[in-house]
């Protein structure tokens, strides 16, 4: 339901420069925050969007100081509450493409509870979550994303939380799209962020971000360049779940169970791989893709899930345009002049 | 059908029952919260309306929704006050009091003043019943009530057998759930009422059901005529209709009042009303009154909690809509953190809190004033609001409006502060013509040309609201300190200074666009008696009897009260005295001390129920001596 005209014509052609504040970026130098900046101003030209009708809404955290640096509207709100926000702005304002930018602690803490209603209503928005499964602007304390006995200044000892899993929330709460990207990925973010866009109704995206101040490499195990092919699977609806850097290692469906299988080894061939169905209305198998994690398997990474479903703000104007089709406009004064109602002279 | 015609209407005598003239009746409706009390009320208070009585109802509910059926905490009551001149409050005790249990008598009897009218169903005084209301003994036979005027009517077998005999096919469940109608047309018949406006209103609400609605008919004319045959009340009262302003009127509550309000100043705005709300009592009926209209360009949300609500109303706020967000006081504290967001990104926004009995949960269901304060200064930092509270369930209209109109010339938040007794309680409303109201007019920036997100109004100190979607103008804006003018993020202490003098100067200015306080008696006196929100009917019902004694009494009553109306201070120095009576331990007397060095006294009585005006009239009387003459009756 984007409105792509503007007024009376066709949109300029637009850069990563338009998209660009004049605002200096102070996130700490090396921060996975500036590649997800750079490929997020990238992508906005290739939307077809009017600069005006987007809108960047961001909670508190590092992540949060995103929207100062994109040259659309933006609103940094209060700690969790970017979702709210996006949400009444969304009812009101149909026609905007609006982006929230929230961090693990953001979303899943402080604002976990609205992270699940926007889930269930399918607002559309799009959700960006920064994870670096700590706290950065606090400095350095362990986030609901980090990994039992994560060790930091409020854990010396380590953390004895048990982690959330934030694709698995969001799946689980009802999200029509979700997927995955990893900060420094400048093949696969991107695309992932246009499918964002696409989707109507909440998209929800993690990425992976690291925070080279307080937790830094800790996504290293899979996401460093050399084991990256062999640790990730790049998900492509249609096709055969591989992965390897000699993509010679599938995916395959035993019972309810997911197993990494060689290609060629007992007999195993391409036929035996599960293929990617992003639009399967039953959400457990994209949960289980979503939960896949090194080392017994590799991260998911691409679209997870991607399902229509009416979205809450259309549903919200169906509502009223019916009631107004069905009983006319209501007029006012007769409003007010309803029920017994009685002259003084 | 009216009983007008029979009799004398001077109140000498006719041997079928005296019909004596009265100026003002208080009733009070006490039965089972499953007993319809509330709907008898406000049927009472809707004939009596069109019959051109002013009136003035308070409703009290149960705490407990499901109270165990006969039990104290289940007991739900209605009171409605009714006169031939224009009243201000819903009367401190009953005339008349209809107990349809024990435990309703029980609860409500110490209200009635010895004399009183009490109609009982006496059905329901069984053994279990009156265990379950505490009794040792019945009272009516134990002669504990000999003080009162008692009439004793069998309304739950009359009802049923009105009932029974129709061939209807009803339930018992549903043939005892009639029984309010049955007191309702007793009361009619007592009261010279005219039976139309509920028969209407029965056939309009039970149009689908036939059957129930001819059953609700039968046993209405039925009580109704059990009054008329029995001769069991010696008089029937008639009173006269009130001189009010003339138009076209109706009945409303607070809480109706204030939706009304919101849809007006949308439509007086050409904008979208956004509504974004979390259940809450007494602040729900708000909701439900909006989320009814949608055909009025309203938009309700219902939030997951009381921080997405307002969190939703201010990314509504920024893209250029009405929004409003309505709770009452737990809820306000949740939404403090984002109040201040609205302050510091400057967007109109209006918080409405129908106030409640607090602390925490305090009493849901009851009123309060205690949430002043809150509304002052509940927020980290120097985050001041716009506040105003309406004075009478009907003024929650204007004020609403009123919010509006300087939410969005100052680009500031308006806190509303009505309360329980507002919110539900009802009087009679001149019905507006929205067509002669004054546009609202939201002045939003277009023109990119030197835009900055921060610069100022000259004269309001507001800054531009610029919406998304408008060419040209995208900024950023968000709570951390901006620099002014530009918006861009600021930690220079210079800039922080004025930023926090510059908000708290653009909320000062507003009092350059409110009206006056005005003085209700004498420019000096001896007492001034000043009050906010919703005790301005007893205040100037008080206020008014202590002048016909020759007290030097004025009463001024503040629906400003962030910023305070400029000529506060002056009035306040006028007087020898001030008295600030509140239902909260002294908050806006703490603010007067501290504001204007006067040394005003409070009357602080904090019981969820609203002020009664002798309570207020002895408290005058403390200060300046009791009336010399003793009262007339
Ligand atoms: S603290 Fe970590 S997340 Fe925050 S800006 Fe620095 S590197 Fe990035």
């Amino acid at each position: 339901m984007v409105t792509t005209e503007r007024g009376n014509g066709a949109i300029p052609v637009q850069t990563r420069k338009d998209f660009t504040s004049d605002q200096d970026v102070r996130w700490c130098p090396g921060c996975g925050d500036y590649s997800i900046l750079a490929q997020t101003q990238r992508v906005m030209p290739e939307l077809g969007l009017p600069r005006e009708n987007i809108v960047f809404i961001s909670g508190i955290g590092c992540a949060s100081r995103l929207p100062y640096y994109m040259n659309t509207y933006g609103f940094h709100s209060i700690h969790g509450r970017a979702i709210t926000l996006a949400t009444g702005l969304k009812i009101t304002r149909p026609e905007l493409s609006i982006w929230v930018t929230t961090g693990d602690g953001d979303a899943l803490s402080i604002g976990g509870n609205h992270l699940l209603h926007v889930m269930r209503r399918n607002v559309d928005l799009q959700i960006i979550l920064h994870n670096n499964e700590i706290y950065g602007l606090t400095k350095g304390q362990y986030s609901p994303t980090s990994a039992v006995g994560t060790r930091t200044k409020s854990s010396p000892e380590g953390s004895l939380d048990v982690p959330l899993h934030p694709v698995t929330i969001a799946l689980s709460a009802g999200a029509t799209f979700a997927a995955r990207g990893l900060d420094i990925d400048s093949q696969n973010l991107p695309r992932v962020l246009q499918a964002a866009h696409a989707h109507r109704g909440t998209s929800f995206v993690e990425v992976y971000q690291n925070c080279n101040i307080f937790n830094d490499g800790v996504f290293d195990n899979f996401a460093a360049k050399d084991v990256r092919a062999d640790r990730t699977i790049l998900l492509e609806a249609g096709k055969p779940m591989i992965f390897g850097k000699e993509r010679d290692k599938g995916i395959r469906l035993n019972g309810m169970q997911l197993e990494v299988v060689e290609l060629g080894r007992s007999g195993v061939t391409e036929g035996d791989l599960l293929v990617h169905d992003p639009t399967i209305e039953d959400p457990i198998l994209h949960i289980m893709l979503g939960r896949m994690g090194y080392p017994d398997f590799p991260v998911a990474l691409g679209v997870i899930r991607d399902v229509i479903h009416p979205t809450y703000d259309q549903l919200m104007i169906d509502q009223a345009d019916q009631i107004i089709r069905k009983m006319g406009e209501g007029s006012l004064q007769e409003l007010l002049r309803e029920g017994d109602t009685w002259t003084v002279e | 059908m009216t009983t007008t015609a029979k009799g004398s209407t001077n109140g000498k005598g006719s041997q079928q029952g005296h019909i004596q003239e009265l100026e003002r009746v208080t009733i009070r409706f006490a039965g089972d919260s499953g007993d319809g009390m509330q709907l008898a009320g406000t049927q009472f208070t809707n004939t009596s309306a069109v019959f051109g009585n002013d009136i003035s109802t308070l409703p009290d509910f149960p705490a407990e929704i499901r109270a165990p059926q006969g039990s104290l905490p289940g007991v739900s009551g209605f009171q409605i006050s009714f006169s031939s001149h224009q009243i201000y409050t819903p009367g401190d005790q009953p005339d008349v009091l209809v107990a349809m249990n024990p435990a309703a008598l029980q609860t409500n009897l110490s209200d009635l003043p010895a004399g009183g009218v009490l109609i009982v169903n006496e059905d329901e005084f069984t053994e279990v019943n009156l265990r379950k209301a505490a009794y040792t003994s019945n009272p009516l036979e134990d002669g504990s009530l000999k003080s009162y005027r008692v009439f004793r009517a069998p309304i739950s077998k009359l009802n049923s057998r009105a009932l029974e005999d129709a061939g209807l096919g009803l339930t018992a469940v549903q043939i005892d759930r009639s029984k309010n109608m049955f007191a309702l047309g007793l009361m009619y018949w007592m009261y010279s009422r005219p039976l139309e406006t509920t028969t209407h209103w029965i056939d309009e609400k039970f149009g689908k059901n036939p059957t129930i609605a001819e059953a609700n008919r039968r046993t209405l004319r039925a009580g109704y005529h059990y009054g008329e045959t029995t001769e069991m009340f010696a008089t029937h009262y008639h009173v006269p209709s009130a001189k009010l302003k003339p138009g076209v009127y109706r009945n409303i509550t607070g809480n109706e009042a204030t939706a009304l309000g919101l849809l007006t100043a949308a439509k007086l705005a050409g904008k979208t009303l956004f509504y974004a709300s979390y259940p809450i009592t007494p602040a729900s009926d708000v909701l439900h009154e909006l989320a009814a209209h949608k055909r009025f360009g309203v938009r309700t949300f219902q939030a997951e909690d009381e921080i997405a609500a307002v969190g939703a109303a201010i990314g509504a706020a920024f893209g250029g809509s009405l929004a409003v967000t309505g709770t009452s006081g737990p809820g306000l504290a949740l939404k403090s953190e984002a109040i201040a967001l609205a302050v510091t990104v400057e967007l109109p926004l209006v918080v409405i809190n129908v106030q409640r009995a607090g602390p925490s949960t305090g009493m849901p269901t009851k009123t309060e004033q205690a949430d002043l304060l809150q509304a002052f200064f509940g927020r980290n930092g120097e985050a001041p609001v716009a506040i105003v509270a309406p004075a009478t369930a009907s003024d929650c209209f204007n004020m609403i409006v009123e919010a509006w109109r300087i939410a969005v010339k100052y680009r500031v938040p308006v806190i509303f502060m009505s309360d329980g007794y507002l919110g539900i309680g009802s009087e009679p409303w001149l019905i507006p013509n929205v067509d002669e109201m004054k546009s609202l007019d939201l002045n939003l920036t277009t023109n990119p040309e030197g835009f900055q997100p921060y610069a100022r109004d000259p004269q309001t100190l507001a800054r531009p609201w610029a919406v998304p979607g408008t060419p040209g103008l995208e900024h950023r804006v968000g709570g951390i300190e901006k620099a002014n003018i530009t918006g861009n993020v600021s930690y220079d202490p210079e800039n922080h200074n004025t930023m926090v003098h510059l908000r708290a100067e653009k909320v000062a200015r507003i009092a350059q666009d409110i009206p006056d306080i005005e003085l209700d008696g004498d420019a000096t006196g001896d007492l001034l008696v000043l009050g906010w929100g919703s005790t301005y009917g007893v205040i100037t019902t008080a206020v008014r009897r202590a002048r016909e004694e020759g007290k030097k009494v004025s009463a001024a009553h503040l629906r400003y009260l962030n910023p305070f109306p400029r000529n506060l201070g002056d009035i306040l120095g006028r007087f020898d005295k001030v008295l600030i009576p509140e239902n909260n331990m002294g908050q806006l007397l703490l603010l007067i001390r501290g504001m204007f060095l006067v040394d005003a006294v409070g009357l602080n009585r904090i019981t969820g129920r609203p002020f009664t005006v002798s309570e207020i009239e002895n408290k005058i009387y403390e200060l300046v001596g009791k009336p010399t003459a003793a009262r007339k009756a």
